[in-house]
């Protein structure tokens, strides 16, 4: 029906996910700092994306202290993220994560349920992205690497990246400008493929 | 591109959270993850009693389906908050769920299939 607007057409139109949708999946897109996470979600989502806070707090102290002096241990995180309808009955939800260690609950709450994670990297800054690889290997998530080219000057090659970054042979690495939608689009299905003949 | 203030932590003007959720501990992601979809279950009354934010959340999901990071991000609520009154609501049977994801972190591969269709189709 050429007439019908697509569904993705259809939930652009309301906050909500249409009532036809029973099935929700979640891809993680992680990276360091200004990486450009917001912007590539921002170029798939169909709906403006969100923020919402998580507070974060280490284990050996007490949430909200009542005595109203400052936690110096609790720290809010900022989460963003999109959503895309895929199909009739299927959304995918799309969280950027921050890459830090003391963001751990954080990570496990994200990491649950999650296909996939998607890495992005910005090759002149290759050595933050480690402790973002740590924490994707630690929560046990397979995971793309999406070089996200937009600024760089210089032009790092595949091989250049899969070797700072010590990769596996099969880790798919491609290159992508957040901004494009359809850049975008084909970074997440480099990954989506990888999970195919990793779940094979 | 870096758009400013990506990942700068949102200023809270938040009502501190412990009075809204009365001092209970939030409830873990194992209760409700955050891409679970809720929407209010047909034909129920506002709890007598309800806080400013239980209505709010109340108001949201009369609508339709949202997952609990959205009710959070619309609403500006921390989502431990919005999770833990989202449950409470659920147990009140106020609430309906769909899409909860499995509990064992293992990927259906039919669900990767469709991901991976619906993404090729936006791009032709």
């Amino acid at each position: 029906m050429d007439s019908n607007p697509s569904s993705a057409e259809t939930a652009q139109r309301s906050i909500y996910v249409s009532s036809a949708v029973t099935n929700a999946a979640k891809i993680l897109v992680v990276g360091h700092f200004a990486v450009g996470k917001t912007t590539f979600i921002g170029s798939l989502s169909e709906i403006t994306p969100l923020r919402t806070e998580e507070k974060m707090t280490q284990a050996s102290v007490q949430v909200d202290d009542l005595r109203g002096v400052t936690d110096k241990t609790t720290t809010t995180v900022a989460l963003d993220f999109g959503r895309l309808t895929l199909s009739n009955d299927l959304v995918l939800y799309l969280f950027g994560t921050p890459g830090q260690q003391r963001f751990m609950q954080l990570w496990e709450d994200m990491a649950r349920g999650a296909l996939g994670a998607l890495l992005l990297v910005d090759p002149a800054r290759l050595e933050e992205t480690f402790p973002v690889i740590d924490l994707i290997e630690r929560y046990g998530l397979e995971y793309a690497i999406a070089v996200n080219c937009f600024n760089s000057a210089t032009a790092y090659g595949e091989e250049e990246v899969r070797e700072a970054l010590d990769l596996l042979p099969d880790t798919p690495v491609v290159y992508c400008d957040a901004r494009d939608q359809r850049s975008s689009a084909e970074a997440l299905i480099a990954l989506v493929r990888h999970l195919l003949d990793r779940a094979a | 591109m870096t758009t400013p203030g990506e990942e700068a932590s949102v200023t809270s003007d938040f009502v501190r959270s412990y009075v809204i959720t009365g001092g209970r501990s939030l409830p873990s992601s194992d209760d409700l993850a955050l891409h679970t979809l809720v929407t209010l279950a047909p034909e129920r009354t506002l709890p007598l009693g309800a806080g400013p934010e239980v209505k709010a959340i109340w108001d949201l999901c009369a609508g339709g389906y949202l997952s609990v990071a959205e009710v959070a991000g619309h609403l500006g609520l921390p989502v431990g908050v919005a999770r833990l009154l989202l449950t409470d609501l659920f147990e009140q049977g106020h609430l309906l769920r769909r899409a909860e994801p499995p509990r064992a972190q293992n990927v259906d591969r039919a669900t990767l299939e469709k991901v991976l269709n619906g993404l090729q189709s936006l791009i032709g």
